[in-house]
């Protein structure tokens, strides 16, 4: 059971409020990922869960149990690390029975275990390697046995993947949401990166200098973002933000539309502008367009190959069912 | 990358300083080498002869020998126990954040800048007399009798100077180590569920043991040597109770002006050093590989 509440929570270091009072509850089971540029606090807030930070104010409760002053050892949370942390003169099948080993588990559970999590995460061959021998990938997976083996109430991810190359952070990606469908255990997940955020996620909490900016699914971030700053954060490519009179022509101060929800023409369309930068992708291409007017050049997307190049005059009409209206706060104006 | 020509005048410049090296060390080894197989007194100029290994005979069946390897040993192992542990003490102390920091590292560190002979009239006038001396006031002040320290257990006392003066050495040493131990291997491990005193053992001791090896071999060398503080304590008593190799060296050559025997000595102490040394290298040195 993981059902973790956090109770207007604030963290202070002297006089710099990092995390001000702050809600949230995560469900028993659910991967949660926060998400925020860096500096906005999220792995500080994981550290507060994870009791390796103290908080200033407020309570949390791990099974409504409240666990704001237990030390880290006594919360029953494991967590990966960014750097993985393993102890780099154990082999891997002692890091791996290292919290066992504190706990005082018996010679066969530590190895019955140790078996388990190997086979899970296919590091059977690498059981008496020391981590220095090791790739970043099975590091990565050493560090996340040693978690799995103590059958936490949650695990806490801190950008776990952030030191691995693009292909195997897929791999991993993968690997991680594999591992939560099975265990189906609660899982915090800090990240920079939007991709992993939205993949992964049940649900997602997009953070901004210590603020919650919103809660929701992946779908929901996407759909329907509440702010500016969501809806500029959440999607990739970015959502083109458009201001001035062309964003008051639709009764707001700034408009959104993502770059998949603009229709490219060659003859007509609502938006006239040159193209100068193009993205081939190969099932997409991305081209950035300069229209008069608009303070930015817009992306597009267009499916496939399409034989514009630099230069070329394109049309462009957004789609008006996706398009996202903001008021003068940042704030979204519902539909 | 270097070219035949490259290397060429890299050997040739470096050359003079190799040369000046070798010119220093063998010199001195060769003249010792040829004195210890002579009879050769300062009292009696002009009378050396060749005696083969008489003056070897002479100086390793000298009791006071055995004394002073027995003595070197214990002074060696005594103060490397005591600036090991004493070091990695007080650098977890220093390790600590608190008010002043700075200032009492620079203090910590401050007994290695003081001269061997100061220190040890330092320690032997001001803190072990037993009159006028510290620990002598201390002890009256309890209604105890004073311990005269220099003469009741001098080679204590010695191993006890020369610790001080290399306690600020081992600490540096592991202090910077300490410092940079990964800061979340630490939490991960107190995540795991160490208390400290595990975190300790299983986590900072391992990430220690390449500079306790390294402070090992440096203060071995050096403490096979002391001679200052003997010197300037207790002369080597009483009787031969403080005489190291060193200083039974500078006795045998200086106080009996017997330079062969003197000599002898100082090949055997090489010997003995190099034994060491290799013992050192084989047994610990490991730990500098990988």
């Amino acid at each position: 059971m993981g059902r973790i509440t956090l109770d207007k929570v604030r963290k202070a270091f002297g006089d710099v409020e990092v995390i001000p009072p702050l809600d949230l509850t995560i469900e028993d089971g659910e991967f949660v990922v926060f998400v925020g540029p860096s500096g906005c606090g999220k792995s500080t807030l994981l550290r507060l869960i994870a009791g390796l930070e103290d908080v200033s104010d407020g309570q949390i409760r791990i099974d409504r149990q409240d666990a704001t002053n237990l030390p880290p050892a006594k919360r029953g949370l494991a967590m990966v690390f960014q750097s993985y942390a393993l102890y780099p003169h154990m082999s891997v099948r002692k890091n791996i029975a290292f919290p066992m080993k504190m706990a005082g588990l018996s010679q066969e559970e530590q190895e019955r275990r140790i078996e388990a999590a190997a086979k899970a995460l296919n590091l059977t061959d690498y059981l008496d390697r020391k981590p220095g021998q090791l790739s970043g990938g099975q590091r990565q997976r050493v560090a996340i046995g040693r978690a799995i083996v103590r059958e936490p109430a949650a695990f806490l991810f801190d950008e776990p993947l952030s030191n691995l190359d693009a292909a195997l952070r897929v791999g991993m990606r993968l690997e991680i949401s594999e591992l939560h469908k099975r265990l189906a255990t609660t899982m915090v997940y800090v990240t920079h990166d939007q991709v992993e955020a939205m993949t992964m996620a049940d649900k997602i909490v997009v953070l901004r200098a210590g603020h919650i900016e919103q809660v929701g699914s992946p779908l929901e971030l996407y759909n329907t973002p509440r702010n500016v700053f969501v809806a500029g954060f959440i999607g990739s490519p970015k959502m083109n933000l458009i201001t001035g009179p062309e964003a008051e022509k639709h009764g707001a101060t700034t408009i959104g539309i993502r770059p998949e929800h603009l229709e490219v023409s060659t003859g007509s369309g609502e938006w006239k502008g040159v193209i100068g930068v193009s993205e081939h992708l190969g099932s997409d291409t991305f081209f950035h367009v300069n229209i008069e007017g608009f303070g930015e050049p817009l992306t597009v997307r267009a499916s496939g190959e399409v034989s514009l190049t630099y230069g070329d005059t394109i049309w462009l009409t957004p789609n008006a069912s996706n398009l996202h209206r903001f008021d003068a706060e940042g704030l979204r104006i519902a539909d | 990358m270097a070219t035949k020509h490259s290397r060429m005048s890299a050997r040739l410049m470096i050359s003079p300083a190799v040369l000046l090296l070798l010119g220093w060390m063998l010199i001195p080894l060769s003249m010792t080498l040829y004195f210890s197989f002579l009879r050769y007194n300062l009292l009696m100029p002009g009378m050396e002869e060749f005696t083969g290994l008489t003056n070897y005979r002479y100086f390793l069946t000298d009791p006071a020998f055995f004394a002073a390897l027995w003595n070197t040993i214990a002074l060696v192992l005594g103060v490397l126990a005591v600036t090991v542990v004493g070091g990695i003490l007080l650098a977890l102390l220093l390790d600590q954040p608190f008010f002043g920091q700075g200032i009492v590292r620079i203090l910590v560190i401050a007994p290695f800048f003081v001269m061997p002979t100061v220190s040890a009239l330092v320690w032997k006038n001001m803190f072990m007399n037993p009159v006028n001396g510290l620990f002598a006031h201390a002890a009256k002040a309890l209604g105890l009798q004073p311990f005269d320290f220099l003469s009741s257990a001098p080679l204590a006392s010695i191993i006890g100077i020369v610790s001080w003066q290399w306690l600020p050495f081992a600490t540096l040493i592991l202090l910077t180590a300490l410092q940079s131990l990964d800061q979340e291997q630490l939490e991960a491990s107190e995540m795991d569920g160490a208390p400290w005193i595990k975190r300790f053992w299983y986590i900072m001791l391992p990430h220690l043991a390449r500079s306790i090896t390294v402070v090992i071999l440096i203060q071995t060398i050096f403490l096979l040597s002391v001679f200052a503080e003997i010197l300037v304590t207790t002369n080597g008593g009483p009787g031969t109770a403080s005489t190291n190799l060193t200083y039974l060296i500078y006795m045998q050559s200086l106080l009996q002006f017997d330079v062969g025997g003197g000599s002898a000595g100082g090949v055997v102490a090489i010997i003995l050093a190099n034994i060491v040394a290799i013992f050192l290298m084989r047994m610990i040195g490991k730990n500098l590989d990988a």
